[in-house]
């Protein structure tokens, strides 16, 4: 007799190895044609051609700024903490790699004789285990800053530390509303509730855009990217940073882009559901496997539209100045997210009472 | 506070309206302006693939010219040397001897002319100057080098082909422009 905790099934391990391996590697390689779009995005925006001459379209550019990352002198500077040196870049990439965990990338495919559901982990807490890796994300940002031993730097790791705390608060707010409505914090019961139904998005415009703004501020993207002001921190708390180091900062921003894009479009935009069709009928016609692959094609559609967006903004809308984040945070945000939770909490209990007061 | 010019016009400072403290609305207003530059025509042109054409007047690197015989024009006068204005030019003449008549138009020529195209400033003076239309600035511009040594050109980079021999060449380094000749 094995021991129960030792009974484990070995096919379902290595079908989760699998699966993590292969969203990790696309993740990284989003990440990179992240950057390649950012740059193509801002050069048609500003009527400029953009990087073209790495392969067609300049579809090797990635590559090449890779190579020229690793390629540089690695700096440790002489009286910078060493050990949170090398540890700030590795915890920001950590966590932007961790919450992909339980993103649902689609249904399920059968396989092998099994059920594989394509989410690494559906844990029932989904959304708190998301917004507990993100709040980790900081740390990536206070190390590096603090481990610099740069006053820009430290400057710069105050100031995300305190930007990502405020915006925090609206998000786990607005996200209150979201869950009164849904009653789970699985993301994949979020989907699935949504599911040949009516998207989040359209009972919670106002929740969506809290939400929206939030995960701008904490993806530290412009017009929230106070940490990383050029024009007043230098390069902010990365200053100190070269060679691929400074590459997983760069990388990880792209990385939490990209997963945030994920989490907009389970949480609000019906998932990997794929709009205007009838999944389950489609799954019934087509076959499981087809089914999951257009809901997975589905998914990469709203996650490159969110994506799209994040660029787009960036090269459109200026920096804050501090006190203007700040009080769009506190006194913006907040008290609009407390207001949505309390009149969604107010319908969800009519309609429990049946439209009687 | 007084104003220093009648020009300064004091910036209106007032509150922002609720409307305006939205910011949503200025920002898709902004957006929708960056999306409509997507669609531009881009004012680029891919360098060394697509080449603008040169001014008809354009100025670039000299070429010491030869008659149509291939003999050398020039007889190492010094004008140029004298109506450059960056003295950038300086030669030495020789006496042609005799069975060089093929190759030295006149009975004097320039056994060295150096032209520091670190000095030279493109002017065309040297060209305007010459007598025996022995100097011109072409279409081409001088390329890049590691030292300064390698922008002092010699005969042997300045002369043109020789149009009986290499017509070819000849007639690529002439380019278009140079009708009078």
């Amino acid at each position: 007799m094995v021991h129960p905790l030792l009974n484990v099934d070995l096919a379902l391990i290595i079908e989760k190895c699998i699966l993590i391996s292969i969203i990790i590697g696309l993740s990284l390689i989003v990440a990179m044609y992240e950057t390649w779009a950012e740059r193509k995005v801002a050069a048609v925006i500003q009527d400029r051609r953009g990087p073209n001459r790495a392969g067609p379209a300049g579809i090797l550019q990635p590559l090449a700024d890779g190579l020229k990352l690793f390629m540089k002198e690695d700096i440790v500077p002489k009286m910078s903490n060493g050990f949170l040196f090398i540890l700030g870049p590795g915890l920001a990439m950590l966590t932007a790699m961790m919450t992909s965990a339980v993103i649902p990338w689609s249904s399920h495919i059968n396989a092998f004789g099994r059920e594989i559901s394509l989410q690494i982990a559906d844990i029932n807490i989904g959304i708190l285990y998301i917004f507990g890796v993100v709040s980790m994300g900081v740390y990536g940002v206070m190390i590096g800053g603090w481990a610099s031993n740069n006053k820009f730097s430290l400057m710069a790791a105050l100031r995300g530390a305190s930007q990502i705390i405020s915006y925090e608060l609206a998000m786990g707010l607005s996200i209150i509303a979201l869950l009164m409505l849904t009653g789970s914090l699985s993301l994949k019961t979020i989907v699935d509730e949504q599911l040949d139904g009516i998207y989040n998005f359209l009972y919670q415009p106002l929740g969506f855009l809290i939400f929206l703004v939030c995960a701008f501020a904490e993806c530290n993207r412009t017009p929230f990217d106070l940490s990383e002001a050029e024009s007043e921190l230098n390069f902010g708390y990365h200053q100190e940073y070269s060679s691929m180091k400074l590459g997983f900062y760069l990388f990880a921003e792209y990385v939490n882009m990209f997963i945030s894009s994920a989490v907009m479009a389970t949480l609000f935009f019906g998932g990997f559901d794929i709009p205007f069709v009838n999944d389950t009928a489609f799954g019934q016609a087509h076959g499981q496997n087809l089914l999951a692959i257009l809901e997975g094609l589905s998914l990469a559609i709203k996650v490159a539209i969110f994506i799209f967006f994040f660029i787009w903004v960036r090269w459109t809308v200026p920096r804050f100045r501090y006190d203007q984040l700040m009080r769009l945070g506190w006194k913006g945000l907040i008290p609009l997210a407390l207001v949505n939770m309390v009149v969604t909490g107010f319908i969800v209990l009519l309609k429990v009472n049946h439209w009687h007061f | 506070m007084q104003a220093l010019t009648s020009k300064a016009r004091p910036v209106e400072r007032k509150p922002l309206s609720v409307w305006e403290k939205l910011y949503i609305p200025a920002i898709a207003k902004g957006m929708s302006i960056t999306f409509g530059h997507i669609f531009r025509k881009k004012p680029t042109i891919n360098y060394p693939e697509v080449q603008r054409p040169f001014s008809p007047v354009f100025r670039g690197l000299h070429v010491l010219n030869r008659d149509e015989e291939g003999r050398e024009r020039c007889t190492a006068c010094g004008l140029c040397a004298v109506a450059c204005p960056a003295e950038a030019i300086t030669m030495e003449a020789a006496e042609r001897l005799s069975g060089e008549e093929h190759l030295y138009r006149e009975e004097k020529y320039a056994a060295k002319y150096e032209i520091n195209m670190l000095r030279c400033i493109f002017c065309g003076l040297c060209e305007e100057a010459c007598p025996k239309d022995a100097i011109y600035l072409s279409e081409t511009f001088a390329p890049s080098n590691y030292t300064r040594k390698g922008f002092i050109y010699g005969k042997e980079e300045l002369l043109i082909p020789d149009p009986k021999t290499q017509p070819v060449e000849f007639a690529k380094a002439r380019g278009e422009k140079t009708e009078k000749n």
